[in-house]
């Protein structure tokens, strides 16, 4: 089970880098994805793989063999932070969409670097 | 005295839930935000009162004791940072009350900002791995909204460069704390620090270090992990800059001096690396630089050089060199947000932020050149003002660690910066503006924004004048980071059942 897992966290973190590395910005955002997938596979895998019993200790104390619920709780929090932030990473590419029409990461960065707009004048503001 | 502890937290909670509901209300937002603003400011000075004293807070939640309960710590260091939160944090609400014609300046604003300065300050306060993980969350999803507030092909695209970098970086933390957690056990530091400096620790556990450390130098914008910064800082709203400016990165370089302090108290490698990328990011940071001819985004590769020194005085590890460490995190904070402020105002006098399209500003606002030359010569180096004695002391605790290379380094910089100064004070202040535009674009209804520089300013002079007791607190709080057994004592002995 291990082997698996552990098999499976070293794939999903490669491709989510390779996908990292591309030049359209769709991908980019999905890698990020991927990325986090394998990173909270990671994180549950920190908690042992052979808990098989709920971890309700009674005054006998824990059973055998209890999952251990604290990276359970970890990646909980972490799939839910992750759902948010790629939500807002999926709204920016929405809009760079509208804006820029192909999304390629190399024009992103130009826009990004372009000199600064001049300010406008503020109309009807008085001379100070 | 626990109810204090959380005040940091709830304090700008209670303001970013004020300031939603009472949405409907222009006016009641801004009162609701600036009253907020400063209680915490009122909070962080308060906990200082106490921090000072040498007594390190600390409170479980839920009243369990340390590995359950989450811990929550305020040490010196932390108690200064929650406090130069608070008022960066007013001055740029301060701030933004003057009149802008950017869509940036709306309802939406205050909220952000108020979620931001939660997860700031629950990273300056917080005893634990994980929930340090989740208040870097809680500041990125803020500033993610702060950064494209107003939106703009530019802007957008700046914030693209932001979310994915630092994306990354948080993951590459969330992997090293699940990590570290399945080779030690633990996630409260205290516990951790006490592992580790038993060597009861595993070689993973150390390596899981290495990966946390990676991603904070991310955050915190060390070479050669510094990109990010410069490409997207100057596409935003003037004061959502100079908040990122002021205290983002030194959240990064808060989660350094804490972890490194902690686990790694004399481990001589880690110094080793820190010191060297300490010298490059000094170096590259400022000669970046040198290539820019935007204000903003000259003053973005300063941010990246002057981390550097901070950096430079962790690695160091010596008391007078962590002393000079903190030193120049609560110099650098007000001077940094201070000079993107002057540049906000100096573009909308001038009509651009290009260097090229600016000038005038002498004849035209010569108190605006005094205000800008207090933080400038301040960040440069030059005594009496606060950046002297940052530097001062940096370079004399690498002098006495025999640090020659480092010592170097860090003065060529401070001319380099100086240089770098000087060459806005050039284009901006003192040659003619090229357009002859000097006068159409106002100064009407700036009011605020020129309170706001003023006071920082007063605070850059207050902190070189009265260099002993901010020093003093300084060195005492690099005394706490260098016994970490006060610290440990603290966690463990506090709440619990």
């Amino acid at each position: 089970m291990e082997i698996i897992v552990a098999i499976t966290v070293g794939l999903l973190v490669a491709i989510g880098i390779w996908m990292l590395l591309d030049r359209g910005l769709l991908r980019v955002v999905l890698g990020i994805v991927v990325l986090g997938n394998g990173v909270n596979l990671a994180v549950f895998s920190a908690g042992r793989l052979d808990g098989r019993a709920a971890a309700f200790v009674t005054e006998a104390g824990a059973p055998a063999l209890a999952a251990n619920p604290l990276p359970q709780a970890l990646v909980l929090t972490a799939i839910v932070i992750g759902f948010a932030l790629f939500v807002f990473a999926l709204a920016v590419l929405k809009r760079s969409w509208e804006l820029h029409g192909n999304v390629e990461t190399d024009r992103i960065t130009a826009v990004a670097e372009e000199p600064a707009p001049d300010l406008p004048a503020p109309a009807g503001e008085d001379k100070a | 005295m626990n109810t204090l502890i959380v005040a940091p937290l709830l304090i700008p909670l209670a303001t970013l839930v004020a300031t939603l509901l009472a949405r409907r209300s222009p006016r009641a937002v801004t009162a609701l935000s600036l009253a907020g603003a400063l209680a915490l400011s009122a909070a962080g000075l308060a906990l200082v009162g106490i921090a000072a004293q040498g007594q390190i807070l600390a409170t479980q939640a839920g009243d369990w004791a340390a590995p359950y309960g989450i811990t929550l710590v305020i040490d010196r260091l932390s108690a200064a940072m929650v406090a130069i939160t608070g008022i960066v944090g007013t001055a740029t609400l301060v701030f933004a009350l003057a009149r802008d014609d950017d869509p940036a300046r709306s309802r939406d604003f205050h909220p952000l900002v108020h979620g931001l300065l939660v997860g700031v300050c629950g990273a300056f306060i917080t005893g634990d791995v994980f929930n340090l993980y989740v208040w870097f969350e809680v500041l990125l999803v803020g500033s993610f909204a702060l950064l494209v507030l107003g939106g703009g092909q530019r802007r957008l695209s700046g914030t693209v460069v932001y979310v994915v970098l630092n994306l990354v970086a948080t993951m590459m933390f969330l992997l090293a704390a699940g990590m570290l957690y399945g080779a030690s056990g633990s996630l409260n530091m205290a516990l951790l620090a006490q592992a580790f400096t038993a060597g009861e620790v595993p070689a993973s556990a150390h390596a899981s270090v290495v990966l946390m450390l990676t991603a904070f130098s991310i955050k915190a914008a060390l070479f050669p992990v510094f990109g990010w910064l410069p490409a997207s800082y100057h596409v935003a709203w003037t004061p959502v800059s100079a908040l990122f400016a002021g205290l983002l990165t030194k959240v990064g370089v808060y989660a350094l001096i804490r972890i490194v302090t902690l686990f790694w108290p004399d481990a001589s490698i880690a110094h080793e690396v820190l010191l060297w990328v300490a010298c490059a990011t000094m170096l590259i940071g400022v000669l970046g630089a040198a290539a820019q001819v935007e204000v903003r985004r000259i003053l973005s590769f300063h941010i990246v050089s002057q981390v550097g020194y901070m950096i430079l005085g962790l690695a160091l590890a010596t008391p007078l060199a962590l002393a000079g460490a903190v030193f120049y995190l609560i110099h650098h904070i007000v001077v940094k947000a201070n000079l993107f402020f002057i540049g906000g105002i100096a573009a909308r006098l001038t009509g651009s932020e290009r260097l090229a399209a600016m000038g005038g500003l002498y004849t035209r606002a010569p108190w605006l050149a005094l205000l800008f030359a207090i933080p400038a010569l301040s960040l440069a180096g030059i005594p009496p003002l606060s950046g002297f004695w940052a530097k001062f002391v940096l370079v004399k605790a690498s002098l006495d660690a025999s640090a020659w290379i480092a010592a170097a380094v860090a003065l060529v910089t401070g001319i380099f910066t100086l240089l770098s100064m000087s060459k806005i004070w050039n284009e901006a202040f003192l040659k003619p503006h090229p357009a002859g535009r000097e006068g159409e674009c106002g100064a009407v209804g700036m009011r605020p924004a020129v309170w706001a520089v003023s006071a920082l300013a007063a605070m850059t002079v207050a902190i070189g004048l009265g260099a002993g007791p901010v020093m003093d607190y300084a060195v005492a709080a690099a005394e706490q980071l260098g016994a970490p057994a006060a610290y440990i004592a603290a966690v463990t002995g506090a709440g619990g059942r």
